[in-house]
């Protein structure tokens, strides 16, 4: 078994060095190896669930190391791997979606000439990933987290002609540095703390090491979870990030690399425990994302940003329940796992809309397409039911969980959590219902020619090029996919719920404590039930029984911030850019006055004085001679001087 | 009169020199002004020799001519050689070594 | 000579020491400002011969005999075959070209000599051993004692040095002739190619009064022509210009021809009537 962990992450890498250095040669099957190589991980994935399941609850956790990485004097860090339940429902997330979704690629991207280079940077960002969530320390965690933030980088530009994508990959690069300074800084910090990076000792003597430092330690831990879950306020990237192809916005941006941050809050556990303070810091960036991203979500035309805004919400939501402690951690992993079945499936959903739709993604101009497309219309609307929470599907069992817990907290603090999770959800079901109601009811807006000037968002190739568009129901790669995930988003809340088996599955891990909601359960339920309608009767009312306007309205002061990211990129470059510019002047003209000028004038003085004493060497052998006498006149002087003291 | 007056006549002809090589631009008159400093060396070598009552003096004197001889015969056949490539003996000609 | 240490020598050695040391330091001076290079070598070898002397009257019989045959013999005499050579440049001219060097020198001359004639002043030497003990058996008996015994590994390092030193001065001029010499008649096709002068060269002198060889032959319009003198003489600044003297003699000439003549134009008719 322990040689399988090791597997898992070399078959995906394998996939990704061949791929992308095996040339020409395996530009057909291409696609096919790299999905192959997702599928065998997640086989290998499923082998591992069955041993574990055989063994008992303690026994679970399986440590392998591979070899010793840094060996330097007593300290040590290895390439080891740490499979527990945490990890095992990762290993299965991040395989099982991969694999969906790499299969879902093979059409998706058939008409692109680059495909073999695609395929082998998911297969990149599958091995990374699986790093990631496997490191048994923090130093191969990081290296997991950079991979992926390469892969991301990497796959957000693979359109790399489009202006756009290039600068949304470099966006998203710059940003998430930000976080990883902070994951870097940590990580140094735990070393000086603790002497190691290994989860074990660092996570067991946690509570020895001083609030303040563990407070240090938690707060950059938190920064480097929010550049890479796209959490207020590194956020600006996930929107741009869209502009890779939509795919990647499946697996990377929505189901899996972007919940990275919950997994690293939730591994860590034991130090968020021991700094209340920073646990307050990552509930309130929770419940200010998820309502950020909620409002964003609301205002969006293109399909794929508001979807993405949806993700950031959802994610917000994970946070607020890592950063309440055990009443939380297994629910936010809980909902991780809904999650990534149903946004990965809208996000499917939405790839196969835009596929049908030469690659239009203004919802503006979609409607009425539940009659071209039925399988992306059930596919889709499962996944949406799934997300807004309606009774019985996977949405409902885990965002109950979470807002229970936020209430749970006790207090003033628990009401305002509580209140904004209950929030967030009721403008989760208005802006789905928006979605819904714009992409697949109301009258075709697609009948007259999309507007030329529309820069095509994807390559048109073949018979997708130009011209009205004629929806039509996607490939079997792309449907199947979306039909598996569409299974999952209904029923995997309520395989979760049933005997509470997640909880018993991951408490081992996390540990669990009952959270005592000064509202009933049946009270919270209720309340969100309510919540729900409402947004649903919202959004219903002002877009499904008005027929929606082709070009977006002027709307009012919020509309038109949320659709700008509620200002979000306004701020960055007030506050940074501006301010980073104003400061780099600043130095320039320091370093051009005050430090070249000592340099200069070092220089030329230097530069003066050679020029004088070059007089000297005038190559005439007479003149050296006057000096060479001088000198044994002077060395007599001296002679004679000594003697004479 | 004591032998001294032998090593003020010899700092006297060793001074006499050295201004030559300094003042004259002709390379064979440096070079003579040479052997007028080496000479003086060696009669100051010699009333040393003198004065200590031991031949020593002489023979570095001796020591001295043999060198002083092997440097003339070089000395003069790099003028030589100068001269044919340049057309010129002064000592001022042969400037290069310079910025 | 005084076995014993002694402070004063004879009278004679005195008289000698003081006659030729002003001989000596005359021919040092004539050695730096003689104008001429064979002046300066000639200087010197007066300088060396009094050297001699004094190598002599110090006990150094050996030392005194090579100074004259190898210094005085040899080297001056190599020393004037090069000036033969290299012949008179403008190198001789006394005139100082580098700014200041004159001043330096004379400063650093000045205080060097001082600060030497201080030191030996400085020294306590006042009693002298004399040769008298070291030369009982001979002096050219003692050095070589001294040469072949104590000194040999010098010795034979210094005879090493002088055969490279011979070695040496012969690779320096020796010139390996790389291409056939010129003959007469390439020279000449050469000679006109360039356009330089390729009459043969004017001869000096001016009419039969000057054929002297330092005096330049006259261009039909009285100027002298520098190219009728060698180039030698030229350098040395030794031609003598006659031009005026000659134009002078010639103005009288014509005069007296003139008046001869005149003399003669009133005679004629006379002769024509006889």
């Amino acid at each position: 078994m322990e040689n399988l962990i090791g597997l898992l992450v070399l078959v995906p890498l394998a996939g990704a060095g061949a791929l992308l250095c095996g040339g020409r040669r395996l530009d057909r099957g291409g696609p096919w190896l790299g999905t192959l190589a997702a599928a065998v991980s997640f086989a290998l994935g499923v082998v591992l669930f069955a041993d574990m399941l055989g063994k008992g609850g303690e026994e679970r956790t399986l440590d392998v190391t591979v070899f010793q990485w840094v060996p330097v004097g007593s300290f040590r860090a290895d390439v080891g791997f740490h499979l527990d339940q945490l990890s095992m429902t990762f290993v299965l997330l991040i395989t099982g979606v991969g694999s969906l979704i790499h299969l879902y690629s093979i059409g998706y991207m058939a008409h692109d000439e680059r495909r073999r280079r695609f395929f082998g940077y998911l297969n990149l960002f599958l091995a990374a990933m699986l790093l990631l969530v496997l490191a048994d320390n923090y130093l191969l965690l990081y290296v997991g987290w950079e991979g992926v933030g390469l892969a991301s980088y990497l796959l957000i530009g693979f359109w790399q002609h489009k202006p756009s994508a290039a600068t949304a990959a470099k966006k998203a690069f710059l940003v998430n540095r930000v976080g990883d300074m902070g994951m870097s800084i940590a990580i140094m910090l735990m070393f000086t703390t603790f002497g190691t990076f290994a989860f074990g000792p660092v996570l067991t003597a946690a509570d020895r090491a001083g609030e303040g430092r563990l407070t240090a330690i938690a707060l950059l831990l938190l920064l480097a979870a929010c550049g890479k879950s796209a959490q207020v306020p590194l956020q600006s990237w996930l929107g741009d990030a869209m502009e890779g192809p939509t795919p990647v916005s499946a697996l990377i941006h929505a189901a899996t690399m972007v919940t990275a941050g919950v997994y690293l809050v939730t591994r860590s556990g034991a130090v968020f425990e021991g700094a209340p303070d920073a646990q307050t810091a990552v509930v309130t960036v929770g419940a200010v994302t998820l309502l950020f991203g909620a409002i964003v979500g609301c205002a969006k035309d293109d399909i794929k940003k508001a979807l993405a805004g949806s993700t950031m919400s959802q994610i917000g939501y994970m946070i607020l329940a890592a950063g309440l402690g055990p009443v939380g951690y297994v629910f936010a992993i809980m909902h991780l796992v809904t999650h990534g079945f149903f946004k990965a499936g809208l996000f499917l959903g939405a790839g196969s809309v835009m596929h049908g739709m030469n690659d239009e993604v203004d919802m503006r101009r979609y409607g009425g397409l539940r009659k071209y497309m039925p399988v992306t219309f059930v596919t889709f609307g499962l996944g949406y039911l799934a997300i807004i929470g309606f009774p019985g599907l996977s949405g409902f069992f885990s965002k109950d969980k979470i807002i229970e817990a936020a209430f749970a907290k006790g207090g003033t603090e628990g009401w305002i959590l509580g209140g904004a999770a209950l929030l967030g959800a009721a403008i989760t079901a208005y802006y789905m219902t928006r979605v819904m109601i714009m992409t697949f009811f109301g009258e075709e807006r697609w009948r007259p020619a999309p507007s030329p000037d529309e820069p095509s968002a994807e390559p048109a190739a073949g018979d997708r090029a130009g011209g009205m568009p004629h929806p039509h129901e996607s490939p079997r790669t792309m449907t199947i996919p979306m039909i598996v995930l569409a299974l999952g988003s209904v029923f995997a809340g309520g395989l979760f719920s049933v005997n509470d088996a997640f909880l018993k599955w991951l408490e081992p891990v996390t540990g669990h404590e009952e959270g005592n909601s000064p509202l009933g359960a049946l009270t919270v339920t209720a309340a969100t039930m309510a919540v729900l309608v409402l947004g649903v009767a919202l959004a219903w009312a002002q877009y499904g029984r008005r027929p929606v306007p082709a070009t977006a309205p002027p709307g009012s002061a919020l509309t038109r911030a949320a659709r700008r990211d509620l200002l979000q990129d306004d701020f960055n470059h007030v506050v940074l850019v501006r301010g980073g510019e104003h400061l780099t002047r600043s130095l320039v003209y320091l370093d051009h006055k005050l430090v070249d000028g000592v340099v200069n004038g070092t220089a030329a003085s230097v530069g003066g004085l050679s020029g004088r004493m070059r007089r000297l060497q005038n190559g005439y052998v007479r003149s050296y001679a006057v000096s060479m006498f001088g000198g044994a006149a002077v060395l007599i002087a001296a002679t004679l001087l000594m003697r004479a003291v | 009169m004591n032998p001294v007056s032998y090593l003020y006549l010899s700092a006297l002809l060793f001074t006499i020199g050295g201004v030559g090589v300094l003042l004259r631009r002709n390379a064979i008159v440096v070079f003579m002004c040479v052997e007028l400093m080496l000479n003086a060396c060696n009669l100051a070598f010699v009333t040393f020799s003198r004065m200590h009552g031991n031949l020593d003096g002489q023979v570095f004197a001796f020591f001295t001519m043999v060198v002083a001889a092997a440097e003339v015969v070089v000395g003069l056949a790099i003028i030589v050689s100068v001269y044919r490539a340049r057309h010129s003996a002064s000592v001022d000609d042969a400037s290069l070594l310079k910025l | 000579m005084n076995l014993a240490a002694a402070s004063t020598t004879s009278t004679g050695e005195a008289v000698q020491f003081w006659v030729l040391a002003v001989v000596a330091v005359i021919g040092a001076l004539a050695t730096v400002l003689m104008k001429r290079a064979v002046h300066s070598a000639l200087s010197l070898a007066g300088t060396m011969i009094v050297l001699a002397v004094f190598y002599l009257a110090n006990g150094a019989y050996f030392l005194g005999i090579v100074q004259i045959v190898v210094y005085t013999g040899a080297i001056m005499m190599l020393f004037l075959f090069v000036v033969m050579l290299v012949g008179v440049t403008a190198a001789d001219s006394l005139r100082e070209t580098i700014r200041g060097q004159r001043w330096l020198a004379a400063a650093c001359g000045l205080g060097f000599g001082i600060l030497l004639v201080a030191g030996v002043a400085n020294a306590s030497l006042r009693h002298f051993d004399g040769l008298g003990r070291a030369n009982a058996g001979g002096n050219v008996e003692g050095l070589a004692a001294l040469v072949f015994t104590r000194y040999v590994y010098a010795f034979e390092i210094t005879g090493a040095l002088l055969i490279t030193a011979a070695v040496g001065a012969m690779v320096l001029t020796h010139r390996e002739r790389t291409a056939r010499a010129a003959t007469q008649r390439e020279l000449s096709q050469e000679r006109t190619r360039k356009g330089a002068y390729v009459a043969p060269l004017p001869a000096p002198g001016t009419y039969a009064r000057h054929n002297a060889n330092d005096i330049p032959a006259l261009l039909p319009d009285g100027t002298p022509s520098d190219l009728s003198v060698s180039k030698v003489l030229r350098d040395r600044g030794q031609v003598r210009d006659v031009s005026r003297e000659a134009l002078a003699d010639l103005a009288a000439l014509e005069q007296r021809s003139a008046e001869w003549l005149e003399r003669g134009r009133d005679e004629e008719p006379k002769g024509v009537a006889q």
